[in-house]
């Protein structure tokens, strides 16, 4: 029990950072109907940001973590959504309306572009970050095992919890959000009724990364050592995190992402450490097949 | 250009340029922006500690650069095309000035951007090429020649494919053929081939695949393991490495088939990153990491390439009575695969006009429609998922038989996008466009190894602006082989 609670735990925080990451996948696919293959880039350069932000405000003097965390966000936040705003201009958007797979080469090949920039310009070594934010908090203790949720962890689940509020009244209470919405059902009726498309799906992306980032920042606090390459593979699992709880979903996004981060967690825990991906997956393919609209998706009508 | 000769009428040059130069100062904004953290700052950590250094000059040089640009390329748009071409020379002197200097006075290298001083070099593309599409736009200008398509490109593709093989049969034997060119023409014969055989699933079916390298592994993996625990030769092995391979495309496509697009693509992704998972930690199998080492290497028609050849095995050399060369079984395996790659690219085209291939080719336009025409989706589906996976598992144990050595290394992701890209790229459905794609990709990169962490950057960027650039591939071909009456001819 007591080890199933720690599982718990670091599963719940795991799957924040993914569902973060799922997010953008998901609005993306929702407004637009492509699979934005550079988003898990995207937050790579979002950790990449954070960390040269750390460092920049220690070379600054701002040693108080609170402060200097707060502010690695915003400026993350920012710069990272300078890269999603500038991936969909010049990838994207001279695609909209081409086929279905034309973007999606377009954003395979922005992925790899992205890759090799952040390895040519900082080079291919992991770069560490040691604790930023460190201890822990034990909760009970169980026949000599201590379950403890680290201060790293509750700032995880926290920020996932704020981010995902402001990110609902976003969309659901905000302009912006009722023109998303208006864009996701019909693009070209929002168009004829004066919503702005371009900047809409413009400001998808940019929401996208700027969430994106935040995982980011919280990767490199978590883990302490990022490299070129941590996109890709979180990069995949949070867009099977998106489809999971059904693509185009908001709350199903947060959930697939919790889901994927429990079952990464509890897999590695209870079986193979080598494995966890491999059971990520497969739980993807049985939902599928039993339930291809993913947990929480709209069934989608097919149209002659 | 008339709409465009309007707006220039109407709006004075000044005005234009005014809000040339806030678009142009906006852009440099958001150069601003992108490079200054990633590119500003460089995270070091050799002594441990992380620090950074600071590459200002770089930011300074990006920014000026798309600030610039963004002007030559906004005058040209506006039809102002002295002014652009003006400044690109001015801009492309200077830079001249500091790239020769540099070479004799290295203390003028503090100017350049980039550690590479090729890089540095390549910079001049970007002036050079405002100035020839200024020209050109010019030329355009003055004699408003009508450039139209070239009517009927598809008459041509029958002899330039006769001519391609051709030129593919006499190149070992070429004057200037050396061991480099050779390796990279197998090479790029092995994605073309694979990109035909993907072109089976995506092209002619529409099923998006994202993981066949999967099947490649399968491939590659079934011969290895079978030559080296059961002593099985080449030849004996390929077909069963076929075979496997579209077992393997049968079990894995029977439970996805059903989905549709965006989804298949999805899952068949994670499935090409399962078997990779598998391949790495299934130890005592397939050797893990560490991979398989002395795959045995086809011979021709029973004869070794070796020098010393085992005992009881002929060698090719001393059958034919000639000197051993290195380079006979570099030719041969490049002949291997040229006639592996022509089988597939036969099969296509004799299949494409079979009832299953016409199934494909419908399945692809209208599935719904085919359902009700009683098609089966899903067998058809699994046919061509299977005969795709076939051609991989083929190319994989060619890939295997070459190498000698395989490793979980050489099939990951990044493959499968390098063989999707071809197949779109090149244009769905279009043979020839694939050989364009693959030697554009494949070929032409390989030739500047030495550049090799800038060549993978160029690739994507590559992916990216011809995506951009013809959306629809290269050679796009998408017609139905077969038209009511003949419509066929009216059209192209």
């Amino acid at each position: 029990m007591a080890y199933f609670s720690q599982q718990l735990i670091n599963g719940l925080a795991l799957g924040s950072i993914y569902g973060l990451i799922a997010i953008g996948y998901t609005m993306v696919y929702g407004i637009i109907g492509m699979i934005n293959f550079a988003h898990g880039d995207i937050y790579m350069l979002g950790a990449f940001h954070s960390l040269i932000l750390f460092l920049i405000l220690g070379s600054l003097g701002v040693t108080w973590v609170p402060l200097a965390i707060l502010l690695v966000l915003v400026f993350a936040m920012v710069l990272t959504a300078m890269y999603g705003w500038a991936v969909e201009r010049v990838a994207y958007r001279p695609l909209r309306g081409s086929t279905r797979i034309a973007p999606l080469i377009s954003a395979i090949g922005m992925s790899i572009l992205l890759q090799n920039y952040v390895l040519l310009l900082q080079g291919a070594r992991g770069k560490p970050l040691h604790g930023v934010v460190t201890g822990s908090i034990p909760l009970f203790e169980q026949g000599g095992f201590v379950v403890q949720i680290g201060y790293m962890q509750i700032l995880i689940i926290l920020v996932t919890i704020v981010l995902m509020a402001g990110f609902t009244w976003l969309i659901t209470r905000t302009t912006l959000g009722r023109a998303q919405r208006a864009c996701e059902q019909d693009r070209r009726m929002a168009a004829l009724l004066g919503v702005n498309i371009d900047r809409t799906i413009s400001m998808t992306f940019v929401i996208g990364a700027s969430l994106a980032a935040v995982a980011g920042l919280m990767v490199t606090l978590y883990y302490g050592i990022i490299d070129f390459y941590i996109g890709f593979v979180a990069g995949i699992k949070a867009f099977t995190a998106a489809v999971l709880g059904g693509i185009g979903s908001l709350p199903g996004a947060m959930l697939g992402g919790m889901l994927i981060g429990l079952i990464e967690a509890f897999w590695s825990a209870y079986f193979t450490v080598e494995y966890k991906d491999v059971a990520a997956f497969s739980v993807l393919v049985l939902v599928l097949i039993f339930r291809p609209t993913g947990l929480l998706g709209k069934p989608d009508v097919e149209k002659v | 250009m008339i709409a465009r000769a309007e707006t220039r009428a109407d709006v004075p040059a000044s005005g234009v340029l005014a809000s040339l130069l806030k678009r142009a100062a906006l852009a440099a904004g958001v150069a601003f922006l992108l490079t200054v953290g990633i590119v500003g700052f460089e995270l070091v950590s050799s002594t441990g500690e992380l620090e950074y250094h600071t590459r200002f000059g770089s930011i300074v040089v990006t920014v000026a650069a798309v600030f610039f640009g963004y002007l030559a390329m906004g005058l040209l748009q506006a039809g102002l095309i002295w002014p652009a071409i003006i400044g690109a020379v001015v801009v492309g002197a200077v830079l001249l000035f500091v790239l020769v200097g540099s070479i004799r006075d290295p203390s003028l290298e503090r100017f350049l951007p980039y550690e590479s001083s090729i890089v540095d070099w390549s910079l001049l593309m970007f002036p050079v090429g405002i100035v020839l599409r200024g020209l050109w736009l010019f030329g355009k200008a003055r004699s408003q020649a009508k450039t139209g398509r070239i009517a009927g490109s598809r008459r041509y593709s029958g002899w330039l494919a006769w001519a391609l093989i051709g030129a593919a049969l006499v190149l070992p034997f070429m004057p200037f053929a050396d061991r480099r060119l050779v390796d990279i023409a197998t090479l790029t014969l092995t994605y073309i081939m694979l990109g035909w055989g993907l072109n089976i699933v995506v092209g002619l079916a529409g099923l998006l695949d994202l993981g066949y390298v999967a099947f490649y592994a399968v491939g590659a993996y079934s011969y290895a393991l079978l030559s080296t625990n059961y002593g099985l030769g080449f030849w004996v092995c390929l077909p069963l490495a076929g075979a496997l391979a579209a077992t393997f495309g049968i079990l894995l496509g029977f439970p996805v088939l059903r989905l549709r697009g965006d989804y298949l693509a999805i899952v068949t992704l994670g499935f090409g990153e399962m078997i990779r998972i598998v391949l790495i930690n299934w130890y005592w199998f397939t050797g893990g990491p560490n991979g398989i080492n002395n795959v045995a290497r086809p011979s021709f028609f029973g004869l070794d390439f070796d020098r010393n050849p085992d005992e009881g095995v002929a060698a090719f050399h001393t059958f034919f009575g000639i000197e051993y060369s290195p380079m006979q079984r570099v030719v041969f395996l490049y002949f291997l695969i040229l006639a592996c790659a022509l089988v597939t690219n036969h099969f296509t085209l004799r299949i494409r006009k079979m009832p299953l291939g016409r199934a494909w080719e419908a399945l692809r336009e209208d599935e719904t429609a085919c359902r009700a025409l009683g098609i089966n989706p899903t067998n058809t589906k699994l046919t061509a998922f299977a005969f795709g996976a076939m051609f991989a598992g083929f190319a994989g144990s060619f890939f295997a038989a070459r190498q000698g050595f395989i490793s979980p290394e050489s099939f990951v992701f990044l493959e499968s996008a390098v063989i999707l890209a071809i197949v779109v790229l090149g244009g769905l459905g279009s043979q020839i466009g694939i050989v364009l794609a693959a030697v554009v990709l494949i070929g032409i990169p390989e030739f500047f190894r030495e550049l090799k962490d800038y060549r993978m950057l160029a690739f994507g960027l590559g992916m990216v602006l011809i995506m951009v650039w013809r959306p629809g591939g290269l050679l796009a071909h998408r017609d139905p082989t077969m038209l009511l009456h003949g419509r066929k001819r009216g059209r192209s």
